[in-house]
């Protein structure tokens, strides 16, 4: 029977399956970070259980971790709290940790491709929903809850059902100025936001071939907003030749042994799909959120959308709530939204080629006087990258702040949130209530509109500020 | 794990829709490192004004609801992040049922390592059941016979089998993979003549 590269991987792990098809799969990447991974080893340790294979396991700090100066250590006690926990339970359990003063340290799902820990064909999973990052790389990866992440440590396997198979081509070329942020914020805005639940989404089409690794990343990275756990791309000669070589990449025989491996990663042509859509990239144009769901989403040269144009009850309600938290009159043009502060980074755009795209319009330009604008680097290593290509002098000349790696203002767990009712331009995944601060009003963008929107001091069309 | 019989309770129903996970509970509580003590800070915003003061308008600040085993809500509860603090907090609260028309797959699944009922019901009838709340009247929740009775009506409700008899016995996940030790062993060691890559060695 034909198969789709979900499919295979699947079977491919099946430790053991029972007649109602409940599954124990077998897991060859854990991610752990500092949040999610405390209360696991807890119930390890108070059911005196150890960690099958510490060495498939590897940890970062990212989510509470301070994005200013950390040489004098972490004020705030909870978060110091929680990342001394992660380190003495990776030292008592063997575990590899990428701590605070390491340079290799970033947002887990940044640190896991750039180390070559993720690999295709894998089981990669994490305590964190956008896990399905690196189903970029052609590997399943999802989110998982922290009795999950115990069960992983404990056993090396994970209970689970199989999903069904959804299908989202994109073909043709993007337009200047349109990003892989811009797909998948339209391809949530067609589905809605449990448009895939319960669905496996694969990425196809011309288009998706053409992107580059990262910006791969970025659409699988927001799969979950779509309501899928896991979004995957078959993996191809780009993704090889970015693995080659990483540290934590297969090397020598084995290397050989893993391509040709890897080169046989692909959806039959002939598999069914139990749901597919389609989305031409041409009519693809840069995307902004209004609301306070990622499927509330319309083209920058759009309107705020009004509830009475509404014929459901639910959405109508919905829109009504989002306005009012949003402090939006319906109707208003979108470029007429002054914004207070920009927020460039997070795991869904804060890779070397994020920073490019918004350096790239930033240069010799100047933020609006107004406006306060932060730069966070996704890892150490892309700090590094950015210096060196001097990129951190555009953006600080502009006016941006240029900080240390971590996920930062994009969940606000530490110092860097935003002020009730204050309005950001953001580069991460989720413009929920209060996701970057109480009160705070999020516009979810791609680097580049994040950066027009900063020099603007308004949201606006990255199309115009081309340099 | 708690196991999970029967429930009766008044209902507390939030006619909201993606219902989120930040909102059950927000990030700031996330800097725990137990699973207890969340329930004060469910629905934190939603619950307390920036002093820290109830709403009054909120419905589990008020009675009956402050007491309410069951909660009911708009579709897709429970979406983005994976935070295995949500189902803390309804737990704390004393929440261990939620009633809804779709939740997403990692709330879904994260419920049932808390010994708490996630039913899926169809939007007309969680309509007919908020009525329930509304008039702050009891309704129970069966999880062997699978159906929530309402007055002189009831209601089947599915549940996968495997899951249902988990909450039932308040079996504990781990313990029942452990016991597939053989077959994890058996896997690895196929595991390790085809890709060898993966343990790296």
């Amino acid at each position: 029977m034909p198969t789709t590269l979900y499919d295979k991987i699947w079977n491919d792990h099946l430790v053991d399956q029972q007649n109602d098809g409940t599954s124990l799969l077998f897991v060859d990447r854990h991610l752990i970070h500092e949040v999610t991974s405390p209360q696991a080893f807890e119930g390890l340790r108070n059911s005196n259980r150890k960690v099958r294979h510490p060495n498939l396991t590897l940890a970062v700090v990212d989510h509470n971790i301070p994005t200013t100066d950390r040489s004098k250590g972490i004020d705030d006690e909870d978060s110091r709290i929680q990342i001394e926990t992660l380190d003495k339970n990776c030292k008592e359990f063997n575990i590899q940790l990428f701590g605070v003063h390491d340079k290799r340290q970033g947002i887990v799902h940044i640190v896991g491709p750039e180390q070559g820990f993720t690999q295709p064909g894998t089981v990669i999973v994490c305590g964190d929903s956008h896990t399905a990052t690196h189903g970029a790389f052609g590997s399943l990866a999802f989110g998982i809850g922290t009795s999950e992440v115990e069960h992983v440590l404990a056993t090396q396997t994970l209970v689970q059902k199989k999903a069904k198979n959804f299908r989202v081509n994109v073909n043709g070329k993007l337009a200047i100025g349109v990003t892989s942020k811009d797909v998948v914020l339209q391809i949530i805005g067609k589905i809605g936001t449990a448009g895939g639940t319960g669905y496996v989404i694969e990425y196809a089409g011309s288009l998706i071939s053409d992107l580059s690794v990262e910006n791969r990343m970025t659409i699988c990275n927001m799969t979950i907003e779509g309501g899928a756990r896991a979004g995957l791309i078959q993996p191809d000669q780009k993704i090889f030749d970015y693995l080659k070589d990483r540290p934590m990449s297969p090397k020598n025989e084995n290397w050989d042994k893993a391509l040709k491996y890897w080169k046989t990663l692909k959806t039959d042509s002939d598999a069914k799909f139990d749901k597919e859509i389609n989305l031409i990239a041409e009519d693809i144009v840069p995307m902004v959120t209004w609301g306070t769901s990622p499927q509330d989403v319309a083209p920058i040269d759009g309107k705020v959308p009004n509830p009475k144009d509404e014929s459901d009850i639910d959405r109508r309600n919905s829109i009504d709530r989002s306005l009012k938290y949003m402090g939006l009159e319906p109707d208003i043009a979108l470029k007429d939204i002054k914004i207070d502060t920009v927020f460039i980074g997070s795991c869904t755009n804060g890779r070397i080629e994020d920073l490019r795209e918004a350096a790239q319009i930033l240069k010799n330009k100047k933020k609006a006087a107004h406006v306060h604008a932060m730069v966070v680097p996704g890892s150490g290593l892309v700090k590094e990258q950015a210096e060196q290509e001097g990129l951190d002098k555009i953006f600080i000349n502009s006016g941006f702040e240029w900080r240390e790696p971590g996920c930062s203002m994009c969940l606000a767990m530490n110092a860097d949130k935003l002020k009730p009712e204050e309005r950001c331009a953001s580069t991460s995944n989720r413009n929920f209530e209060g996701r970057q601060g109480r009160g705070g009003r999020t516009h979810l963008v791609s680097p580049g509109m994040a950066a027009a929107a900063a020099i603007a001091g308004s949201l606006d069309d990255v199309r115009k500020y081309q340099n | 794990m708690q196991k999970f019989n029967t429930l009766k309770s008044i209902p507390a129903y939030l006619p909201i829709v993606n219902i989120d996970t930040d909102m059950i509970i927000p990030k700031q509580f996330l800097k725990t490192i137990k699973r207890t003590g969340l329930g004060k800070n469910l629905f934190f915003e939603m619950r307390y004004d920036e002093n820290g003061k109830e709403i009054k308008d909120f419905t589990l600040n008020n009675e009956p609801f402050k007491n309410s085993k069951i909660l009911i809500a708009g579709n897709n509860f429970g979406c983005g992040s994976s935070r295995e603090h949500a189902p803390w907090a309804l737990l704390d609260f004393g929440i261990t049922c939620v009633i809804s028309s779709s939740y997403a797959d990692i709330f879904y699944s994260n419920c049932f390592k808390n010994g708490i009922l996630p039913i899926i019901l169809r939007e007309e009838k969680i309509k007919e059941i908020s009525e329930y709340s509304n008039r702050k009247e009891e309704i129970s929740v069966d999880l062997n016979k699978q159906k929530i009775v309402y007055g002189n009506n009831e209601i089947k409700f599915d549940i996968d089998p495997f899951k249902k008899k988990c909450l039932l016995e308040g079996l504990d996940d781990i313990a029942l993979s452990l016991e597939k030790s053989k077959q994890i062993d058996f896997f690895e060691r196929r595991l390790k003549e085809k890709k060898p890559w993966i343990f790296n060695d």
